[in-house]
């Protein structure tokens, strides 16, 4: 009764990692008039020596990673102890939170697009509430600043999802450990980092590392808003990768990239692995 | 237990805080959808006259639902929605019979290889979609297929270009196995050992006794792979060419690289989000349910 999904899974899973890690040290393009033949390591070779735009898209996707991951976990958490606070209403700010995370990241990234423009809704808004004292820019026009717009939506679509992954953790705390934590004259932030913090470690290990990995991917807001430019400043790994790859064909130099992108989420992997593992 | 006078009003104040920064935040994450679905009302003139002001965010002037007829007459984004529909809905459906099976076969059947299989499905987890796109590319440009050429079945290479190569990668899903792993073994054994010895099978068992007693799982799984597949994006702008099989959020790529009509492109993004948020909203408990429960792994 496994079997179909053993399969399908094997097929399109198994198979496809394995392809990768192969292709990566061939020179293997998707239509060539000359066969493909294994060139070694020259693939990683150049990467690492003879590609300034894979540099520059590794840095990138290390910033954005750096930024949105305790962002986004700090600001998921804030919403959700905002949320789960025993008041009217609150079911309804949860949905409302939560809406981003199902529109489409398409349609996020071509509804900030818009927003980002020079006469776009955020620069006639920061204009109207500094009373004109400052115009904005063109954000994504700017290498120094387009990185940190696609940091802004990227957030703002997705710290809804982990809001929820939050709330479930502070549900599963004993009622009785506030009771305790106030009878002993703990006020609200005695309370948040001795009882709440602690028994949140599982679900704080899980909201990390799959904000991490997700962030290690970022590639649709890319493709969708700035191409990777401009001048490479949004570049990123998985970006690069599909550009090299499928746009330029070059399916052996693609894979190596990709397999740099997987091992990387392997690190993180066995990062949590190490984190959840001392606990039993 | 009596709440001190003084406590009442320090509580009465703290709630008054968290009121306010709930509504800030409201604001935050609604202003921009609010202001696609009142820009996709307006022509593109207003639009930017009205960037200015509040009147970005109320339906005033000159308001129709040209930009939205406007998009069809440009587009076959008809197509383009049966399309998703039609891929998700596959997806989704076979999904949940393949994996149902297959987590009940790992949760409820004893044979040798399972522990093998499961932690392979396991391994699977971590792989996310990114590393192997490109490769994968490869490897379904080589892969056979038949065709029906003038009334004779032919072999051919290459799925580029068609439903399959949207559809069949995405149906196994070790996730939603492993769900429904878990939720199967809940249900108590004995049930199955009575079953066992009025003669049924393990697929009647299955059919008759697993599925009937998990509909939550189903809709989990059901919930947490639809978002994904209507989603769909960076497969199908590499695997998919033909305009009569593209997608809505490919279609729409190119609709958006192609104008600079953003009335349109606004009726163009509002005409595909309402839908899910519409069923977002009906179902919400369960969305949010779902999303608890795949968090559960950690």
């Amino acid at each position: 009764m496994a079997a179909p999904a053993v399969l399908l899974l094997l097929a399109f899973l198994i198979v496809p990692v394995i392809l990768g890690f192969v292709l990566s040290f061939t020179n293997a393009r998707l239509i060539s008039p000359e066969p493909t033949s294994f060139t070694g390591v020259d693939n990683f070779v150049r990467a690492f020596t003879a590609d300034p735009t894979f540099f520059r898209s590794l840095l990138n996707t290390f910033a954005f990673a750096a930024v949105v991951v305790p962002v986004q976990a700090g600001f998921g958490l804030v919403l959700a102890i905002l949320v789960n606070q025993k008041i009217r209403g609150a079911v309804a700010f949860r949905v409302v939170f939560f809406i981003p995370v199902v529109t489409s990241i398409v349609v996020v990234s071509i509804l900030w697009k818009f927003m980002y423009q020079p006469d776009g809704l955020i620069n006639s808004f920061i204009d109207s509430i500094t009373f004109g004292a400052w115009q904005g820019t063109a954000w994504l026009n700017n290498p120094s600043t387009a990185l940190t717009a696609i940091i802004v939506l990227s957030i703002w679509q997705a710290v809804g999802f982990h809001m929820l992954i939050w709330l479930s953790g502070l549900q599963t705390i004993p009622g009785e450990l506030y009771e305790a934590a106030r009878i002993d004259g703990a006020g609200s932030w005695r309370q948040f980092r001795d009882v709440t913090w602690p028994c949140l470690r599982p679900t704080r290990v899980f909201v990390l590392i799959t904000i991490t990995i997700a962030a290690l991917g970022l590639f649709v807001q890319i493709d969708v808003m700035t191409q990777g430019g401009p001048v490479d400043s949004t570049s990123t790994l998985v970006y690069h990768a599909v550009r090299m790859g499928y746009r330029q064909q070059q399916i052996g130099y693609g894979s190596a990239l990709s397999l740099v992108f997987f091992v990387l989420v392997l690190i993180v992997a066995l990062v949590q692995r190490f984190l959840t593992r001392d606990k039993d | 237990m009596t709440v001190h006078p003084v406590e009442r009003v320090l509580r009465r104040r703290q709630r008054l805080w968290i009121y306010l920064a709930m509504a800030g935040l409201a604001v935050f994450f609604l202003f921009p959808l609010v202001f696609m679905f009142v820009s996709s009302l307006k022509p593109d003139g207003q639009i930017l006259s009205d960037v200015g002001g509040w009147r970005a965010f109320l339906p005033l002037g000159d308001i129709s639902f040209r930009n939205y007829s406007g998009v069809f007459d440009r587009v076959p984004v008809g197509r383009f929605l049966l399309n998703s529909l039609f891929v998700t809905t596959v997806i989704v459906g076979a999904g949940l019979v393949i994996n149902s099976m297959a987590g009940f076969a790992i949760s409820r059947l004893r044979w040798t290889g399972r522990g093998v299989v499961l932690s392979i499905i396991i391994a699977t987890l971590i792989v996310p979609f990114e590393t192997i796109a490109v490769p994968m590319v490869y490897w379904v440009s080589q892969l056979p297929t038949l065709l029906l050429q003038n009334g004779q079945l032919v072999y051919d290479f290459g799925w580029l270009d068609s439903y399959e190569v949207q559809i069949v990668p995405f149906i196994a899903n070790g996730f939603s196995v492993f769900l429904f792993a878990q939720y199967f073994s809940t249900i108590p054994t004995a049930i199955d050992e009575a079953a066992r010895i009025d003669g049924a099978g393990w697929f009647t068992i299955y059919r008759k006794i697993a599925v009937p007693l998990s509909g939550p799982a189903f809709a989990t799984v059901a919930i947490l792979t639809f978002l994904p597949a209507w989603n769909q994006y960076l497969w199908p702008s590499m695997v998919v060419q033909d305009e009569n099989l593209r997608p809505v959020m490919v279609g729409m790529q190119y609709f958006f690289q192609d104008n600079t009509a953003w009335g349109e492109i606004m009726a163009y993004t509002s005409m595909i989000t309402l839908p899910v948020l519409v069923v977002f909203l009906a179902f919400q408990r369960a969305f949010v349910s779902s999303v608890a429960a795949s968090g559960v792994k950690g």
